[in-house]
């Protein structure tokens, strides 16, 4: 078992024709992930790497051919929304939107979309999904990873690989690791992950990485303290960050100080999570606590 | 991207909002025409003279004044004008007035706060108002919150004639329904339309004659969404940044100058402050805050390399890269061109990790350079303290 993600799930790959995307595909089907095909519109019938995979212009082409379960997104900021929009148009159950820079406007209205719909949207600013020895979706780095029984969500794409070498080396392996991204706006929060590995049986404890700004971790920390089954170690980045200059009040209303690091920490050990104090401890504090 | 009052108060005119209204200088010789302009265009004796910088509290800073008559506006532009203004938003040195606005002065019956902001916590734009306006807001909401009326607005037009309605009878303000539906409306099209991820009106105004009028405009436009909008794209006042952030602005590389001397390169936001509280927690200082992102190249690296050397308090350097979309091995290509051009006096640790790692450690062993290795980050951050 694992969440969201396993060796059967079938990936196509919106941008594929792009550098990062084309790079990307094929670091996927190293990994033995289940791509079949590509969309690049207007460069539909084209024949990409080694594999053969196939190009269409759109989704809608794709699944004539092809039975699609997930889609990763590597297009460009300006294109990101409306490549998002296509997927959940076309009902496609997991969008793992890997491309940064989406303005918060354009996800605000596939936020609403999103909504209506059954699709489950990770990112977008994200690394994606891996499920270790069975499949990716996105960048993360496949060779760090070796099974296991912990579970990883991250705000952050370099600190999820960071908690990935982390819970490997020091032997507990992982089962799925999820980038949600570090937008203000994203498709799915930390409880909507964490709700997943405490379904999953072969998840035991939980790594949850947030940094500063939004309050998704407090919210989550309420979360855990009332439903969560499972242990939680968690590590806040920004503790030394200098408060931004800013120049309107507004924001600082809204939050009313429960973004910054301290602010976090303080709730997440109120409702029982195990926080890690420096970013190198997150492999060794979930060790101690699972045993 | 932060922008000036007097552009704010051109892209809310653009949606007929009204406004105080006045003329940007940033020429001496131009102040007594520009106040002989505003006092006949606008039918008014008195003027207000304000200084236009990308901060906040200028009226306590002395960079705003209220000018009865032509030879105090004189006296006061010219004060203003070139002066080194310090608020509490502004670094402790100050900021030099390049620009200033001279506007019409308007008789005022009452003054409220308003602003429209995207909330995260509640995935949708908040309305927040108070008529505890022109003062220090922040102030306003940590002693009296109940002053502050904020009411949360999502994509249906019910929802925002809803909020609009909660805030006229919250602040009794039934008497003037229309025009504050109306002005609100636009408001709230202009901040939607034009992509703001702040719109705050500090002070809007209700005059003696019963018209509502925003004084101040401060506008923050959301940088991802500039690329559908050129004529606010040219608004941005690179003379308001620190030169060495502008610097790596332009590289495409993230910085932010800190007091330290451990200066650090890093991918990604997170891992970067990650790699900042653990510098501190080793009993060191970080330099800076620098996030390479997603495409770094040799050209990046070597660029980034030049931002952290400006700095001269810097004593070492701590390269932590864990690749995802960043390739580890152009990474190590980039620090042995910048450790080879560029005259190094500071030790280098570098920690190389992710994807074509093995490649990177490969080219940076062969190429004889004078570097130290780390395989942790934590190992990293040690040798990086110890070599200051």
């Amino acid at each position: 078992m694992s969440i969201l993600l396993d060796k059967n799930t079938s990936i196509l790959v919106q941008g594929i024709t792009g550098s990062e995307g084309l790079f990307h595909t094929e670091q996927m089907l190293n990994y033995n992930a289940k791509v079949l095909c590509g969309v690049t519109p207007g460069k539909g019938g084209q024949i990409v790497t080694n594999n053969q995979l196939p190009v269409f212009n759109s989704i809608k082409d794709a699944k004539k051919q092809f039975d699609i379960h997930a889609t990763t997104i590597f297009v460009p900021p300006k294109f990101a929304a409306a490549a998002i929009i296509e997927a959940i148009e076309q009902n496609i159950k997991l969008i793992v939107c890997i491309s940064e820079g989406i303005p918060v406007r354009d996800m605000i209205q596939v936020k609403n979309m999103l909504n209506k719909s059954s699709s489950i949207l990770i990112g977008p600013n994200c690394p994606g999904i891996i499920t270790a020895e069975e499949s990716k979706i996105g960048i993360t780095p496949g060779f760090i990873c070796k099974k296991g029984s912990i579970g990883i969500l991250s705000r952050s794409g370099t600190l999820t690989y960071e908690a990935i070498d982390q819970v490997v080396n020091i032997g507990l392996g992982l089962t799925t690791a999820v980038g949600i991204g570090g937008d203000p706006v994203i498709g799915s929060s930390m409880i909507d992950i964490l709700k997943h590995f405490d379904a999953d049986g072969e998840t035991k404890g939980v790594v949850m990485i947030g940094e500063i700004g939004g309050n998704m971790e407090n919210e989550a920390a309420k979360w855990i303290k009332d439903n969560m089954n499972k242990p939680v170690v968690s590590f806040i980045a920004g503790q030394t960050a200098p408060k931004g200059k800013r120049m309107g009040h507004a924001g600082a209303i809204i939050s009313e100080g429960s973004e910054t690091a301290e602010a976090k920490i303080a709730i997440l050990k109120e409702c029982g999570v195990t926080i890690s104090n420096t970013v190198s401890e997150i492999g060794s504090t979930m060790k101690r606590i699972i045993g | 991207m932060k922008i000036h009052e007097y552009q704010a108060k051109e892209i809310l005119e653009k949606f007929d909002i009204p406004i105080q209204r006045g003329y940007p200088l940033d020429d001496k010789k131009d102040i007594n025409s520009t106040i002989r302009k505003v006092q006949e265009n606008f039918d008014t004796e008195a003027v207000i003279v304000k200084a236009q910088v990308h901060a906040g509290g200028r009226g306590k800073g002395g960079g705003v004044k209220y000018c009865a008559t032509y030879e105090d506006a004189q006296n006061a532009a010219n004060s203003i004008l070139g002066m080194n203004l310090i608020t509490h938003q502004t670094d402790p040195e100050g900021k030099k007035v390049n620009k200033i606005l001279i506007t019409e002065a308007l008789d005022i019956k009452k003054e409220y706060y308003f602003a429209i902001t995207f909330d995260r916590s509640k995935n949708c734009d908040v309305f927040i108002v108070s008529d505890e306006g022109g003062v220090d807001i922040e102030e306003v909401a940590k002693n009296s919150p109940e002053k502050i009326i904020k009411a949360w607005i999502n994509d249906s037009e019910n929802s925002l004639l809803n909020g609009i309605n909660e805030i006229i009878s919250k602040l009794s303000l039934e008497k003037y329904q229309n025009q504050i539906e109306d002005i609100f409306r636009k408001l709230y099209r202009c901040y939607y339309e034009s992509d703001c991820s702040l719109l705050e009106i500090n002070p809007l105004v209700i005059t003696t004659d019963d018209d509502i009028i925003a004084l101040d405009a401060k506008v923050n436009i959301d940088s991802n969404a500039l690329f559908r909008h050129p004529e606010i794209t040219s608004y941005r006042d690179k003379s308001e940044e620190n030169p060495l952030e502008l610097k790596a602005s332009e590289y495409g590389l993230n910085y932010i100058k800190l007091d330290g001397n451990v200066g650090c390169m890093v991918n990604g936001a997170g891992l970067a402050m990650a790699t900042m509280d653990i510098i501190k927690h080793y009993g060191g200082e970080p330099a800076n805050f620098l996030d390479v992102g997603g495409a770094a190249n040799v050209e990046t690296i070597k660029n980034g390399f030049k931002i952290i050397l400006s700095d001269r308090n810097v004593k070492s350097i701590l390269i932590n890269i864990f690749g995802g979309i960043v390739r580890c091995d152009r990474v190590a290509n980039g620090v042995i061109q910048a450790v080879k051009e560029l005259d190094l006096d500071a030790s280098v640790v570098v920690r190389l990790q992710g994807t074509n790692a093995d490649l990177a450690k490969k080219i940076l062993d062969d190429s004889g350079i004078n570097i130290i290795s780390a395989e942790t980050i934590n190992e990293a951050a040690k040798k990086a303290v110890e070599a200051v």
